[in-house]
């Protein structure tokens, strides 16, 4: 879509009813394929869909829990985001997080002692150091041309979280468990609204969406960017420094990752846990990918996926299903999306 | 160390590797005909799940892994439609059906958790009958073991010596230059798709009904994306399939073989040397990788309106 027929309030009006007829039929199908599979294993599908929303969406608190769940899948989402911009892959958010989130807690174990104000800075900044080097192999060996990111970053997913179960199980673990460390002093936890879960993370995350769409818009940045992403040869005849801009938007994704490890560690889970990420990397990747890379399609995609898997929690206690299944109403959710992606063929794709 | 301790290490490391050795050869037929399946992670633990069930219900190990093989290639026909029929994207289709795996397997392996099934029987190689037992017992592999090599063979001939073979390679090259010569593309990937699928099945399936022998959720632990990885480090070719099993139940073999010696390093590390060497492996090759790759892989194929 061209940037001046954004302006246009046809072109918005368009934009927003085929976002909403998109959601609409996510929705819709979705649920009526998950309630297929709620009512084959012997459970009322009107009565749970009741229990799912009353859970999430009918009361503040579980509202906010919705607003916890998104937070993460906010940030890894940007993270997918920016480097598609460039036409980058970035399939390794999942190892970025977990690489991310081992930094931040090596800084909260070594200054223990330091007064919030300046420890959760500095876990921030260790969880945007661990992403960023994380993110820096795959991102030297494209630029230099030997290997492709999308394999690269795939591959070292899964070497990450073995890194951490070697830190945590060989050094770190507490006296009580082995496979987590010992719960971070509360200066080394992120600050809480409302009596809710809700942290910081979710304002950071909102943030960094907003300075993700102003740097894409208004800087030379952004323009060099959006040049490398139509054209990547065009724009390095005119100047453009390919290379460093490979590297350094790999590596600021990574960043990006590692700072929703370090909220994670920080602010859900205060405790760094082997294998605490079940796919959050993955949700990420998929809902960058659903609203083409888009600020405003990340946050309302990301709130669709909470509202699932935090009602899964739910569906869980009063059906007995294992919480597991709930991927199976993502996964709809996510077919249904996929399937129909080419109803809307002239968008870009991220 | 004795010789009892060696064998047991080698022992383990077989058993260990044929799963992954049929689920790569499973994404080879994937890639060979231009479908990256990122989903494998998800066919491996609906198949595992199915294999249990059906073997637990039917008391039959054998009708557990058709079961599980047959459940893999429809499963992975689900990509199928999305990938061939509906142009979605590849990596974002792959990673749905990863999802969908975990919710699924869940559901079907939800009343087997902690259940104990009766395994694939081990079979004895004639002639070795007589040697003592603690012996014998190391020697013993099943059904799907003994299989794993003939049925790398079969694969490398159906790829590279039958006509349907050709189909998928060409395919996989280019959909277009396939469907001039009179060839259905979107029929090809989808039988490339199921047979893939069986494949995988029958991984999943000597994981669960000959290895672990229960159920638990998410047991793969990533064995579909070091499947991936072995496709790449095999060149797509299903003979160097066998040398990248061999790398992972090498690892493990070696870390058990550590254990043993009494040497102390983290098993976690030694974990991760297949995926690092796989890296290495692909920054020797460099840019000549391009030449062994699927020309088309990942590619949405449009059809010729």
């Amino acid at each position: 879509m061209e940037a001046d027929n954004k302006r246009r309030p046809t072109a918005i009006m368009q934009k927003i009813f085929s976002a909403i007829t998109r959601y609409l039929s996510m929705v819709v199908l979705a649920l009526g394929l998950f309630g297929i599979i709620i009512w084959i294993s012997g459970k009322n599908p009107i009565v749970s869909y009741r229990e799912l929303f009353g859970s999430t969406l009918g009361s503040w608190y579980g509202f906010s829990e919705v607003l916890v769940a998104m937070t993460p899948l906010l940030i890894t989402a940007l993270a997918v985001a920016l480097p598609s911009r460039i036409g980058l892959i970035n399939v390794g958010v999942e190892g970025q997080l977990y690489m991310g989130a081992c930094a931040a807690t090596w800084g909260a174990l070594i200054l223990f002692n330091a007064p919030a104000w300046l420890l959760l800075p500095l876990m921030a900044i260790f969880g945007m150091l661990g992403g960023a080097l994380w993110a820096l192999i795959p991102g030297l060996l494209r630029a230099m041309g030997l290997v492709n990111e999308t394999i690269t970053t795939l591959l070292l997913n899964s070497v990450a979280p073995k890194l951490v179960a070697f830190f945590v199980f060989g050094f770190w673990h507490s006296s009580m468990d082995t496979n987590k460390t010992p719960n971070f002093v509360d200066a080394a936890r992120l600050p809480t609204f409302f009596g809710t879960r809700i942290d910081l993370g979710l304002v950071i995350g909102i943030l960094l969406l907003i300075v993700f769409w102003l740097v894409m818009k208004h800087t030379r940045w952004g323009l060099e960017i959006r040049a490398i992403g139509g054209n990547p040869e065009a724009a390095q005849r005119n100047g453009v420094p390919l290379k460093v801009y490979i590297v350094a938007i790999l590596c600021i994704g990574g960043a990006i990752a590692g700072l929703a490890g370090m909220a994670l560690v920080s602010g859900y889970y205060g405790v760094l846990l082997t294998g605490f990420s079940r796919g959050v990397g993955f949700i990420g990747f998929l809902i960058s990918w659903l609203s083409f890379g888009d600020p405003i399609g990340i946050v309302l995609t990301s709130f669709v996926v909470a509202i699932i898997t935090t009602g899964g929690s739910m569906l869980q206690l009063t059906t007995a299903l294992p919480y597991a299944v709930i991927n199976i109403l993502l996964a709809v959710a996510l077919f249904v999306v996929l399937s129909g992606i080419n109803l809307f063929p002239k968008r870009k794709t991220a | 160390m004795t010789l009892l301790s060696i064998l047991g290490v080698l022992s383990s490391a077989i058993f260990s590797g044929t799963s992954l050795l049929y689920t790569t050869l499973g994404e080879i037929i994937d890639q060979r005909a231009g479908i990256v399946n990122l989903g494998l992670e998800g066919v491996l633990l609906i198949s595992g799940a199915t294999g249990i069930a059906v073997t637990s219900l039917t008391g039959n190990p054998y009708l557990g892994v058709l079961s599980a093989a047959l459940v893999g290639g429809a499963t992975n026909l689900i990509l199928g439609f999305l990938v061939v029929t509906r142009r979605g994207n590849q990596l974002a289709s792959g990673l749905a059906l990863m999802f969908f795996g975990f919710g699924a397997s869940a559901l079907i392996g939800k009343s087997f958790v902690g259940l104990k099934i009766n395994g694939l029987p081990r079979l004895t190689i004639p002639g070795f009958g007589n040697l003592p037992p603690r012996y014998l017992s190391l020697i013993q592999f099943d059904t799907l073991i003994y299989l794993a090599i003939p049925c790398t063979l079969l694969i490398w001939w159906l790829l590279f010596r039958t006509r349907w073979g050709l189909g998928v390679r060409a395919v996989g090259e280019n959909a277009d230059t396939a469907f001039a010569s009179g060839r259905s593309p979107h029929l090809i990937k989808y039988q490339a798709l199921f047979v893939g699928g069986m494949l995988a099945g029958l991984g999943a399936a000597h994981l669960t009904i000959a290895y672990t022998l229960n159920w638990t959720e998410y047991m793969m632990g990533g064995r579909g994306f070091i499947a991936v990885a072995l496709v790449i480090f095999s060149k797509w070719h299903p003979i160097r399939a066998i040398v990248g099993a061999l790398l992972f139940s090498g690892a493990v073999a070696f870390q058990l073989l550590l254990q043993a010696s009494g040497v102390q390093i983290s098993p976690f590390l030694l974990d991760t040397i297949p995926y690092l060497l796989t890296i290495l492996v692909l920054i020797v090759w460099g840019g000549s990788r391009k030449h062994s790759a699927p020309a088309s892989l990942g590619r949405v194929y449009m059809g010729t309106e």
